[in-house]
């Protein structure tokens, strides 16, 4: 065993886990509180990316491109819930499900209308894009880094406003119960659209954090979103507390499988089987892991307390 | 009259679209146009798999996001034998449907341990799983997909190899299907699913071990399906696991309630707009995905049923639902 490799890939798999965290968050609350669920939110993902990577572009900065990006995905966010979502709460899931479907056509077409078919690099300055030595002489890239620690940041700012702030109060209350708090006259529509325009910053700024390193594409979101629903399902839908724990550990699984699982595999099977089958294993690994959770705790590792 | 409009489009002008299907080709020759074939073959491949879907959705209330997965086993289900030069369609199709049903009682089992949202979530995380299992075996190509170089035999009774022959063998599966789903629809079994779509608690307080039931609907769907799959592969002699990507899923669902759920021919007439408009709008522009979304937003919003209930609803407006 090769244990720098394994610290490496230890922390490759938490920066994983955070990028699903910022997207899980966000699809999380929106659920939580309006019962909505949202399909498109891996467009928002995209968009931040390609905001953030022309805003680079334009300012030479990707500071300042990250910083202008953000409200402009949350204004994205909040104009999606204005002219689509919010037309849709009395309807079914199965309508949630196929106007937002709808929405990821509009969105990936859009971008290949406006940005072309091809990704966008977005170029680090300098004092991000080097390496830099860990404990033990390991070389970790900077911005990898940054991407951990920048979404615990956010994530410790998230939790600080939903547990400790009048907003978050109505929030958990919201997700809760929601007739109640409309009962005690709160807008829950108002409530709601500041939520999923939040939402919709998180999970831009996931993709302004990724696209560096993988490009901002088209559909870059389309695959992630699927395992963002695979961490709330094991998290328990509408738990943020469940979504941080199933995303760190989704991030993991998926990381270490892809990097270890032949070698795991080896000591019970010959090599030969090991690397054929060890693909396919580790790329189902996440997968299995929701069944088993479902099979033993079908509302999930945190359900909310009430529902 | 009420009886007309509950289903939405008449049953005799859908005969008249299944005869207007059996006579294409011929159409198609007098034409001189024969990619129609193509077209329509590939709109009944797809027409089979939303009937499939509407089995389960439409009847049975289980919005499963992940039935692309059975088309994509079923088209292995043809390549992988025929990869190692074995051709028999008999077995081929025997092991689309065997493999589908199988992955669909597996799968089924955990998911209908759920409702709701997460059972849509969950057939979609489990059809993902198809997904990348075959995006990650390199040996049938990975994710650049499998060519089949032939199509499957049938022991010299049909020789599908013909675009003509599979047209019309195409044509009868779906008529087949139809005719299944029907009969299911209408057993007792069919109205124990519908019942519990309504109120799955009653159903079981009179007796019915629901669960059991839905599984069983939840198998013979995707069975349908993993049949419709196989025709997929040897339609288009080439096949990618992209055919089972959750973007597909979510298509079959759009024509399963464009055509309007829970009626025996809605799904097909879904397929058919679905399909024709996705081949003419794609003509006018690259850029049709735009236009198809927000047509789906559109309908999605403004209409409840589908096409179906647009005709109910046009009914109910002339005064037609009124005079029944």
């Amino acid at each position: 065993m090769d244990w720098g490799l394994f610290t490496i890939q230890m922390l490759n798999g938490l920066q994983l886990g955070v990028l699903l965290f910022l997207l899980a968050a966000g699809l999380t609350l929106v659920f939580g509180i309006m019962d909505f669920v949202n399909l498109a939110h891996g467009s928002l993902y995209m968009m931040g990316a390609y905001f953030c990577a022309t805003l680079t572009q334009l300012t030479d900065s990707f500071l300042l491109g990250v910083v202008l990006a953000l409200p402009l995905t949350a204004l994205l966010g909040w104009l999606v819930e204005l002219i689509v979502v919010r037309a849709l709460y009395t309807h079914d899931h199965l309508d949630h499900v196929l106007a937002t479907f709808g929405l990821i056509l509009c969105f990936d077409t859009a971008v290949d209308y406006i940005w072309g078919p091809t990704g966008m690099a977005i170029p680090l300055p300098d004092f991000l894009n080097g390496q830099v030595t860990l404990f033990g002489g390991l070389d970790f890239p900077v911005f990898r880094l940054v991407i951990i620690f920048s979404g615990l940041l956010v994530a410790a700012l998230l939790y600080f406003m939903v547990a400790h702030t009048r907003l978050g109060m109505l929030i958990r209350a919201g997700a809760s119960n929601r007739t109640m708090v409309m009962a005690l006259g709160v807008d829950i529509g108002k409530l709601f659209a500041l939520v999923f325009a939040v939402g919709a910053a998180f999970a831009g700024f996931a993709g302004m954090l990724i696209a560096p390193i993988t490009e901002a594409s088209i559909g870059m979101g389309n695959d992630i979103i699927i395992v963002a629903f695979v961490v709330i399902i094991i998290g328990g839908i509408g738990s943020i507390k469940g979504a941080f724990v199933a995303a760190m550990i989704v991030g993991l699984i998926d990381t270490m499988g892809r990097s270890f699982l032949d070698q795991l595999l080896k000591v019970f099977m010959t090599a030969q089987n090991a690397e054929t089958s060890a693909p396919a294993l580790s790329a189902m690994a996440i997968y299995i892991l929701m069944a088993v959770v479902l099979a033993f705790r079908p509302q999930g590792l945190f359900p909310p307390k009430v529902r | 009259m009420t009886s007309l409009f509950r289903t939405g489009l008449p049953a005799y002008a859908m005969v008249a679209g299944l005869l207007f299907l059996a006579g294409l080709p011929v159409l198609a020759v007098w034409a001189d146009n024969i990619f129609l074939i193509d077209l329509y073959l590939r709109l009944m491949i797809l027409a089979i798999a939303a009937v499939s879907l509407n089995l389960i959705l439409g009847y049975g209330g289980m919005v499963s996001f992940g039935h692309a997965a059975y088309l994509v086993i079923g088209a292995y289900a043809v390549g992988i034998p025929a990869y190692y030069g074995i051709y028999d369609g008999f077995l081929q199709f025997a092991i689309a449907i065997l493999a589908s049903a199988a992955i669909a009682l597996v799968t089924g089992a955990i998911a209908l341990r759920t409702k709701g949202v997460y059972f849509i979530m969950i057939t979609m995380a489990f059809a993902q799983m198809v997904f990348f299992t075959f995006v990650s075996i390199e040996e049938y190509g990975g994710d650049d997909g499998l060519v089949i170089d032939a199509r499957s035999e049938f022991a010299g009774l049909l020789d599908i190899n013909d675009n003509f022959t599979l047209y019309y063998f195409v044509l009868a599966s779906l008529i087949l299907a139809l005719g299944l789903v029907h009969r299911i629809v209408h057993s007792r079994f069919g109205m124990v699913i519908s019942g519990s779509k309504g109120n799955d608690r009653r159903m079981q307080a009179i007796g019915f071990p629901t669960y059991r039931y839905r599984l069983a609907s939840y198998v013979i769907s995707g069975a349908i399906c993993g049949y419709a799959g196989a025709l997929l592969g040897n339609f288009t002699n080439f096949i990618t696991p992209e055919m089972g990507d959750w973007v597909r899923s979510g298509e079959l669902i759009f024509m399963v309630v464009l055509g309007g759920a829970g009626s025996l021919f809605g799904p097909v007439l879904g397929t058919a707009v679905f399909v024709l408009l996705e081949e003419y709008l794609s003509r006018l522009t690259q850029y049709w995905h735009f236009p198809f979304g927000a047509m789906l937003i559109l309908v999605v919003i403004f209409t409840r049923g589908g096409i179906n209930g647009m005709f109910r609803w046009l009914g109910e407006r002339i005064g037609m639902g009124a005079r029944s």
